[in-house]
């Protein structure tokens, strides 16, 4: 096979992506608006803040569990969340209210919080104006007179936290119908009853699309739902070492008010201002954005990294375990079957897993598309080589070729095109799955998409879409390019 | 001198050789004869070292296979497995200097060895740049003959080299590996199911039945001299043409 002039081009190619890492400090946020916007922020005021410090931004990269996960294993320094969030998903105890109450437990686990910022974004629940004139709605008890048609979309979190919808429905009596209760990704459930596809949904009491969407606020008049005052997270260690940048993001304790949030949010999800734009407009800076250029540029570094590293993986630990499996049959079974059994993790379960052994970012990224590109490449090795005639085999052998040679000359050109169908597979398939590393802060042409499927912004959304797409489209064509040169004459139709 | 020597080999109990021995001298052709499921194979599969007999040995010159390297037995025996067996994936040319090139012959070495052996088996060398699947099966003979002989060894085996071709071209090519035998000067075993294929090429002829040599000698001794009842019915059972007689 004639590799070695695709393969070093290759490997540059990889060594170029791979100047994308190491920093001093990471910061993390959660996935939707608000978290970037505060994300963006500490990251902003702890690189003006003096000594400078490499920084590195993981913003978007899920929900409570993985950003806790992240902190805890040193993947993250800092990100922001909230009080009521850190007592119930964290410590497990709704009863802890005030701040220094929940200061004092986090500080048990090596975790320092700073003062609140200054506004509390509880959970609210949302109807559309016309519905709560109609049905005369101006309170959650209300909601409850209608418990036999009212439809909800409820976003995730929500519906599995014990101070979400399971309480909620308890203390308010509501017997909602559970067949009319979906289960939706936050940032749709605006769509869904701006299209009066639900009737009510759960919000965040700062989201700037509540008056986009011209959305009433249900008053909490049994004061079920707890406060969730914005704070600073970090671990102790952090706290420790960098005293200086801890000030700096302490500067912001009490300094940003709801009006202020609400109008952050509104900036960045209606104005379609970037999250730096909108950060930098809170610390009166002018924010230091990358052309749109220069961000496709980078980012698709990223994702030929990822992608790279996975297919470099897939072909040289994937096709010796399809040859492994094809001469030890007791082994090649339990290759084939573990391999398959990877295939049917689903991907943002598989990032989970691999956070407490990886952390965040780059590594549990490229782990699971590792993994996830080892069953094409196996499976096709394993049944291009059991498709030999074993006759050429034979032949060989009574030729005097070497079980080397026999593999080099023979098998591998007869099995050839089987080969290349599956680290095609295997390319294709990490192309569309790479764009999930983005959840664990991996970078690459999933950050446009997360982002901008929370701040609900096509465009963004695009920016990510599009170029993956044609880097599937070029993947497929670079690898007819390849079949004509590596595949044998003699083996093509 | 190509010797079998009281080979014996079984397959989870069943005997599929016994004590058989051969003996080909220097510069003759032996054929070997018989149906399907006599243990011809088998005695192919020991002769080119790809199984080991559990009894007997095979010489070559006085000296016993063991002593060779699998690779210097394997240029010791030219090969042509049934119907060519030509690689799918190489080009005629890249079929036939596979293993000179892994031997490290110079290029220029190969080329006049390549030039030669192609106008012995009458290949015209536009043939050679085919792929296998765009040759007639003539000449992806021609081209399996060429590649056998390429390290010009003593002994060549020939595992029905007719099996697969039509009656015209079967005795153009039988007519052509008798000069090109003759020429070479080869020890030459040659496996058929044909008996006026055997009679053709070979000087002697070895009788093979269910793990047996039944009778080994010329045509004539089979005919004239059948060392057993088996040998005569072996020959009747072979086609011959009716005669016009039996058709009316």
């Amino acid at each position: 096979m004639r590799a070695p002039g695709w393969l070093l081009a290759w490997c540059g190619v990889l060594l170029c992506a791979s100047r994308v890492a190491t920093a001093d400090i990471v910061v993390g946020s959660k996935i939707f608006t608000e978290g970037y916007i505060l994300g963006e922020l500490a990251a902003q005021t702890l690189e003006a803040s003096r000594p400078p410090v490499p920084l590195v931004r993981k913003l978007g990269m899920g929900s409570t569990g993985i950003l806790f996960e992240s902190l805890n294993s040193g993947a993250i320094d800092v990100y922001p969340d909230y009080t009521g969030t850190l007592a119930e998903a964290v410590l497990k105890n709704p009863q802890l209210k005030s701040v220094p109450e929940i200061r004092a437990a986090l500080l048990k686990m090596g975790i320092v919080i700073s003062a609140p910022l200054g506004f509390d974004n509880t959970y609210a629940l949302a109807v559309r104006n016309d519905f709560a004139q109609a049905e005369a709605l101006g309170t959650i008890s209300d909601l409850a007179r209608l418990h036999a048609t009212l439809r909800a979309g409820f976003s995730y979190e929500f519906m599995d936290r014990q101070d979400g919808y399971p309480g909620l429905a308890e203390r308010y009596r509501l017997g909602l119908d559970p067949g009319h209760v979906s289960r939706m990704e936050h940032s749709l459930t605006y769509q869904a009853i701006d299209q009066r596809a639900v009737d009510v949904i759960d919000v965040y009491s700062t989201d700037a699309k509540i008056r986009k969407f011209r959305l009433r606020l249900l008053e909490d008049n049994l004061g079920y739902f707890p406060t969730y005052q914005a704070v600073w997270v970090a671990r102790a260690a952090f706290v420790a070492k960098y005293p200086a940048q801890w000030r700096a993001l302490e500067h912001w304790e009490g300094r940003i008010n709801a009006d202020t949030m609400q109008r952050l949010n509104a900036e960045a999800d209606i104005n379609k201002r970037s999250v730096a734009q909108v950060a930098a407009g809170l610390r009166g800076a002018t924010a230091d954005t990358q052309t749109l250029a220069g961000q496709i540029g980078r980012r698709t570094l990223e994702h030929l990294w990822l992608v790279g590293v996975s297919l470099a993986f897939s072909i040289f630990v994937g096709v010796p375990l399809g040859i492994l499996a094809v001469g030890h049959r007791r082994t090649g079974q339990v290759i084939l079957t573990v391999s398959a059994i990877t295939q049917t993790i689903p991907s943002l379960a598989l990032l989970c897993f691999l956070i407490p052994v990886f952390g965040v970012g780059t590594k549990p990224a490229l782990a699971a598309l590792c993994l996830y590109s080892l069953l094409p490449v196996v499976l096709n090795t394993f049944t291009g080589i059991r498709g030999i005639d074993p006759r050429h085999l034979e032949n060989a052998r009574a030729f005097g070729l070497t079980p080397r040679q026999i593999l080099r000359y023979i098998i591998l050109p007869l099995a050839s095109p089987a080969l290349l169908t599956g680290i095609r597979t295997a390319t294709i398939v990490s192309i569309g799955t790479a764009t999930l590393a983005a959840l664990v802060g991996a970078g690459g042409y999933g950050v446009p998409i997360v982002s901008g499927l929370s701040l609900n912004d096509v465009p963004t959304i695009l920016t990510g879409a599009i170029p993956a797409a044609l880097m599937a489209w070029a993947a497929h064509a670079g690898f007819n390019l390849l079949g004509r040169l590596i595949i044998p004459a003699g083996l093509q139709s | 001198m190509l010797v079998l020597e009281h080979i014996s080999k079984a397959f989870e109990g069943n005997a599929a050789l016994t004590d058989v021995s051969l003996s080909i001298p220097k510069g003759t052709t032996c054929a070997l004869i018989g149906s399907s499921g006599s243990g011809k194979t088998t005695l192919l599969r020991i002769t080119l070292r790809l199984i080991g007999a559990d009894q007997g040995t095979v010489r070559l010159d006085e000296r016993p296979l063991s002593d060779f390297a699998p690779e210097a037995w394997a240029d010791r025996i030219g090969y042509v497995p049934q119907e060519g067996g030509l690689f799918p994936h190489l080009t005629g040319e890249h079929n036939v200097t596979l293993v000179p090139r892994l031997r490290r012959w110079p290029v220029a070495r190969i080329a006049a060895r390549v030039a030669e052996l192609a106008q012995l088996v009458a290949l015209e060398a536009a043939v050679l740049q085919r792929f296998p699947h765009e040759m007639s099966g003539g000449q992806k003979q021609r081209v399996a003959l060429m590649r056998a002989a390429m390290l010009d060894p003593p002994v060549m085996l020939l595992d029905e080299p007719m099996a697969a071709l039509d009656p015209l071209i079967r005795s153009a090519l039988q007519h052509e590996l008798k000069t090109i035998f003759q020429r070479l000067g080869k020890t030459v075993l040659i496996v058929t199911h044909d008996l006026a294929e055997a009679a053709y090429l070979a000087e002697r002829i070895t009788l093979l039945h269910a793990g047996r040599v039944v009778q080994t000698g010329s045509y004539e001794d089979l005919l004239q001299r059948p060392a057993d009842p088996f040998v005569t019915s072996f020959i009747q059972a072979q086609r011959t043409l009716p005669s016009l007689a039996q058709c009316q």
